[in-house]
């Protein structure tokens, strides 16, 4: 695609048609719970953009987000947006390596000041910068110098977004996310791990058709996407009302497609759109595979407990700290007890002798 | 730490710390008041069947005032029973049990819970009410009896918002319904709440001590 053409142009040279672009703006204007009367809004604005200049910086990561984008069934009119867009430097992907990759980042800096879209993926170390460095300089630099002149910061996943993976407990890399080193610049959370393709090129799509950044939760998150949790949404919640859940992964209940709260499901507590979109084209998700969500797209799911805890079990110490309680509460009940009866013999004795 | 993941950890190791501490005092002491050596000759030596048939005898809803306390003998037999059935038979609780304790028992449906949980909720207000507005029984409450009742309603009606999902985020209204759960383990031990491990064994023991004595508790 030239820099030149607009969107609408490149659907057009690439055998899109008009129709499957509406049908791509009509499901865009509703993830972004935008009225059907705002379609055409969308379909205009997209058909004249002009692709934004994106820098895509991949710090430490799986390369997992990445992944989910480019692998997604090719090719949709989700990924044909993302190819519109100017992205000229992702290490992962670009032919050019070494100084010329960097300077393909310096000169998209230079070209666009204030308008490039800065892409984060993964988290920053800080606790020791050497743990990821890129052509010599730390993550934590790469990312300052970068983000000095960027339009807006799309965070990639829950590393970028909350630290994830790397930060989980005991953090060696001392690992953070992007909203804990830059403060300026309006930041958006996708969280997941990895985040929905069509959650990317939504948010994408929202910048490209109104200029500005969606509606975000306490979190950073587009709420579009992040403002319901998945056991609203999912498909299995009839079960769960029921009280008919699986209590193995290879029972009768599991077998039937019940709910799989018993063992371990963080639906409740996690808030993304994987039940309502889910994965490869909308054939499923984890839950309608047979396991339970992990809460992947919400802070330190990492450190909350096995995946296997159910939701309201408590996350505490041992039994032995009962145990000891138990013992202490006995010691203390006994001790009471005899005090009470050495006191109760002295007033006595003191009572006889008075009487005497 | 989320307040979820401080719900679900310290504050409920601490509470049930303090729960099972004040529970072992109060037990303990009770049983070493009571091993008092009695040294006066039994008029009977059926003991352990007259401590059984007090239990039964005080439970059963035959009284001499039956009448006059029908309202609230039935109605605190029904709260009971629903309140029971609530905790006790919800799946997500009984995996709450089970977390500490290690195993489980079969649940009930999440709708037959909300409804037992309304009633329970419904009939303790009502009776907090009319404990509030009764001279008689206003006059025989203190503090404890309104604190005790305080946080047992405060935990249904946490409990039924979260189950329901009104009034905020399922995972703000899961950590307030357990800091609520745990404000009720912590004060269990030491008010009125702690006849819940104390009737039956006291009424055993009044049994017993009166059957003793030749005399019918």
């Amino acid at each position: 695609m030239r820099k030149d053409q607009t969107l609408g142009e490149y659907l057009h040279a690439q055998g899109v048609s008009r129709r499957g672009f509406l049908k791509f703006c009509s499901a865009i204007a509703s993830l972004m719970a935008l009225p059907p009367s705002a379609v055409s809004q969308v379909a205009e604005a997209l058909a004249v953009a002009r692709r934004p200049s994106v820098i895509w910086l991949s710090f430490q990561e799986c390369t997992g987000c990445t992944e989910s984008l480019t692998r997604s069934h090719a090719p949709t009119v989700e990924s044909l947006i993302f190819d519109a867009i100017s992205l000229d430097y992702h290490h992962t992907l670009q032919a050019a390596a070494g100084e010329g990759a960097e300077a393909a980042r310096m000169a998209a800096m230079q070209e666009s000041p204030g308008e490039y879209l800065l892409v984060v993926e993964g988290s920053i170390p800080i606790g020791n910068p050497g743990y990821s460095t890129i052509a010599g300089m730390s993550n934590v630099d790469m990312l300052m110098e970068t983000a000095a002149n960027a339009a807006a910061i799309i965070a990639v996943g829950t590393c970028a977004s909350f630290g994830g993976i790397p930060h989980a407990s005991p953090n060696p890399t001392g690992a953070v996310p992007v909203s804990e080193i830059v403060s300026n610049k309006p930041i958006i959370n996708i969280s997941g791990c990895p985040p929905i393709p069509v959650v990317i090129t939504g948010v994408l799509a929202h910048y490209l058709t109104f200029g500005t950044i969606p509606d975000l939760d306490a979190l950073g998150r587009p709420l579009a996407f992040f403002g319901q949790n998945i056991h609203d949404r999912c498909y299995r919640r009839p079960f769960y009302e029921r009280g008919q859940f699986a209590h193995t992964f290879d029972d009768e209940g599991a077998r039937k497609g019940w709910c799989l709260y018993e063992l371990g499901c963080k639906g409740p507590t996690t808030y993304n759109a994987c039940a309502t979109l889910k994965w490869n084209e909308g054939t499923s998700f984890p839950i309608g595979s047979g396991h339970g969500c992990l809460g992947c797209s919400e802070p330190n799911f990492w450190d909350k407990g096995s995946f296997y805890t159910p939701i309201s079990a408590g996350l505490w110490g041992s039994r032995e700290a009962l145990i000891g309680a138990a013992a202490a509460g006995a010691a203390l009940g006994i001790g009471s007890a005899l005090a009470a009866r050495a006191s109760k013999k002295k007033a006595q004795a003191e009572e006889e002798a008075k009487s005497s | 730490m989320t307040l979820l993941d401080f719900a679900r950890g310290p504050a409920l190791q601490w509470s049930l710390i303090i729960l099972v501490i004040g529970v072992m005092w109060r037990i303990a002491g009770a049983l070493l008041i009571m091993a008092k050596k009695d040294l006066s000759k039994p008029r009977r030596k059926t003991a352990v069947r007259d401590g059984l048939t007090t239990i039964a005898t005080r439970s059963l809803p035959e009284h001499q005032f039956e009448k006059k306390i029908r309202l609230q003998h039935y109605s605190g037999y029904t709260w009971h029973i629903t309140l029971f059935i609530s905790v006790l038979f919800f799946a997500p609780h009984i995996l709450f049990f089970e977390s500490i304790l290690g195993f489980g028992w079969p649940h009930l449906p999440n709708d037959v819970i909300l409804v037992t949980a309304a009633i329970a909720l419904a009939i303790l207000l009502a009776l907090v009410i009319r404990r509030a507005s009764h001279p008689v029984q206003r006059l025989i409450s203190n503090a404890d009896d309104y604190i005790s009742v305080v946080v047992v309603i405060v935990p249904l009606v946490t409990g039924i918002l979260a189950s329901a999902h009104i009034g905020a985020r399922y995972e703000t209204l899961l950590a307030i319904h357990l800091l609520t759960v745990e404000a009720l383990f912590v004060w269990f031990p030491f008010g009125k709440l702690m006849h819940a491990a104390l009737t039956f064994p006291s009424r055993f023991q009044a049994g017993a001590a009166f059957g003793r004595k030749g005399v019918k508790a």
